[in-house]
């Protein structure tokens, strides 16, 4: 039998097709489709935060050590992190899988 | 009960509109809609009825405005025609399948190119799959009635569906007819007041029309055509409790003269009132003809539909409507799917009439029953004719 890859039944759907939990898109985890993940070479970082600032899905934040780091959770592998970085400390590395 | 007056249909519906106390009525005007909206503007400016007028900038804009308002949980009115119902098309299959109910009165028209603002079907043929339940009047007390049995279907809860009642652009909309309007009392306590299954509410905060990803979209326009499909009973209960208030019985398939008729004429809409003209000269000259018009056109009758012409021989089905490159006409098309590999059932011949405005005679409905039982003699070469179409 073809695997059936319907998440909700069509008797047990909401009314509309409703979104009944507030605030549910935090459990979506939106950056499972991406392509290639930014490296951080921490050798070459100063810290600046351009990637932070110039992240689109704003999936950067900054850890106790002053380094940004990707949330991959989020990250879409757009590479503008990469593209800003003044010291090319990103590169863009394919997924692999 | 009311007093029956001389009164134009447009006009008599929005007095329906008013009756069935519409809460918000985004509107704007088109050919040959324009009195329905213009005499409700004039009922809400005048304090006659309690109702937020939205003069929007397009359809497509009264059409968001009506789902925005439902969603919030009012009584919603519109209506519109052809160029001004396919601006809204984007919008259309949106409250269906979402389940605000509202109610539009579309004043049928033609489609341009060429410029036409005279009636036919092809308006609302090219919204035939946006999933609202549809309703086609024959003359002007029909149009009132199925405008107030409209709001009591689309707001019942097991329904919760957008609801469309086609009249005829102008052979309805701007003739002036003797029309019973109900008193406010009998409205009242026909259609009761609008309790949403849910509405926007900053407390108990949902998300309406969310993306419906791969995993979920098929369920939720399975959800929508069983709930299209289910309202059928309730359909057919707010007819019967009308027929019981008002005397005046609906059913979603009509017959005239066509029991043990051999050939059927199939019509929807006012033409129907010259196809029965049509009949009766017919039987008085000895032929063995009847007619069935159709009254409920989504969901579409089946069952009701095979009863009613069950014992005839031949079926003429007249379109209002020509989809260029198409095997036929939508009603002909749906008819022959109805019946098809059914034993027994009958020969069915699809014609397109009165398209544009041109007018559909007695003698053109005696051609296409002439022609329908021709070619269940001898197989016409085309799947569909143009009645009355001049080559030269």
């Amino acid at each position: 039998m073809a695997i059936n890859d319907a998440i909700i039944g069509w008797k047990t759907i909401t009314f509309g097709c409703d979104v009944v939990e507030p605030g549910n898109s935090a459990n979506f985890r939106t950056g499972d489709w991406r392509s290639q993940r930014p490296v951080l070479d921490k050798e070459k970082c100063i810290k600046c935060g351009m990637c932070w600032i110039f992240c689109p899905d704003m999936c950067y934040s900054q850890t106790d050590d002053g380094y940004f780091e990707a949330d991959m959770e989020y990250c879409k592998g757009c590479g503008i992190c990469a593209h800003q970085c003044p010291k090319d400390a990103i590169t863009m590395v394919p997924e692999e899988g | 009960m009311g007093k029956r007056i001389g009164v134009e249909v447009s006009i008599a519906v929005a007095d329906a509109v008013k009756l069935a106390r519409a809460e918000v009525i985004p509107a704007y005007p088109i050919t040959p809609q324009t009195h329905i909206v213009e005499h409700l503007a004039e009922i809400v400016a005048n304090g006659e009825l309690d109702a937020e007028y939205i003069p929007v900038e397009s359809e497509h804009a009264a059409m968001s405005a009506c789902c925005g308002a439902v969603a919030a949980g009012a009584r919603v009115f519109t209506s519109s025609s052809s160029q001004g119902l396919s601006l809204m098309s984007e919008i259309l299959y949106i409250p269906s399948t979402m389940r605000l109910p509202m109610v539009m009165v579309v004043a049928n028209r033609a489609m341009s190119a060429p410029i036409s603002i005279w009636n036919d079907h092809q308006d609302i043929m090219v919204q035939r799959d946006i999933g609202w339940i549809q309703t086609f009047a024959e003359n002007g007390q029909e149009a009132v009635d199925l405008v107030l049995h409209a709001f009591r279907v689309a707001e019942d809860r097991k329904v919760s569906l957008p609801m469309i009642v086609n009249i005829d652009g102008f052979t309805l909309s701007h003739v002036i007819e003797p029309i019973e309007l109900p008193t406010q009392e009998e409205v009242d306590d026909y259609i009761p007041p609008f309790k949403p299954k849910r509405k926007l509410d900053p407390r108990k905060p949902v998300t309406m029309g969310p993306v419906g990803i791969p995993e979920v979209y098929t369920e939720a326009k399975v959800a929508h055509d069983h709930v299209i499909k289910n309202s059928r009973k309730v359909i057919l209960k707010a007819w019967k409790e009308f027929a019981e208030k008002f005397g005046r019985e609906y059913h979603p398939v009509e017959s005239y003269k066509a029991e043990g008729a051999d050939t059927i004429l199939v019509t929807m809409g006012s033409i129907s009132e010259t196809a029965m003209t049509a009949i009766d000269k017919m039987r008085d000259d000895g032929k063995n003809v009847g007619l069935v018009r159709i009254r409920l056109w989504r969901p579409f009758p089946a069952q009701e539909f095979r009863a009613a012409t069950k014992h005839a021989k031949v079926l003429a089905v007249i379109d209002r409507c020509l989809p260029p490159g198409a095997v036929c006409g939508p009603v002909g098309a749906e008819l022959r799917s109805v019946f098809y590999k059914i034993p027994g059932s009958p020969k069915i011949f699809s014609f397109v009439a009165g398209l544009g405005g041109r007018d559909v005679t007695v003698e053109r409905f005696e051609e296409i029953i002439d022609k329908a039982e021709q070619y269940a003699k001898r197989r016409p070469k085309e799947l569909y004719e143009v009645i009355g179409v001049r080559e030269k």
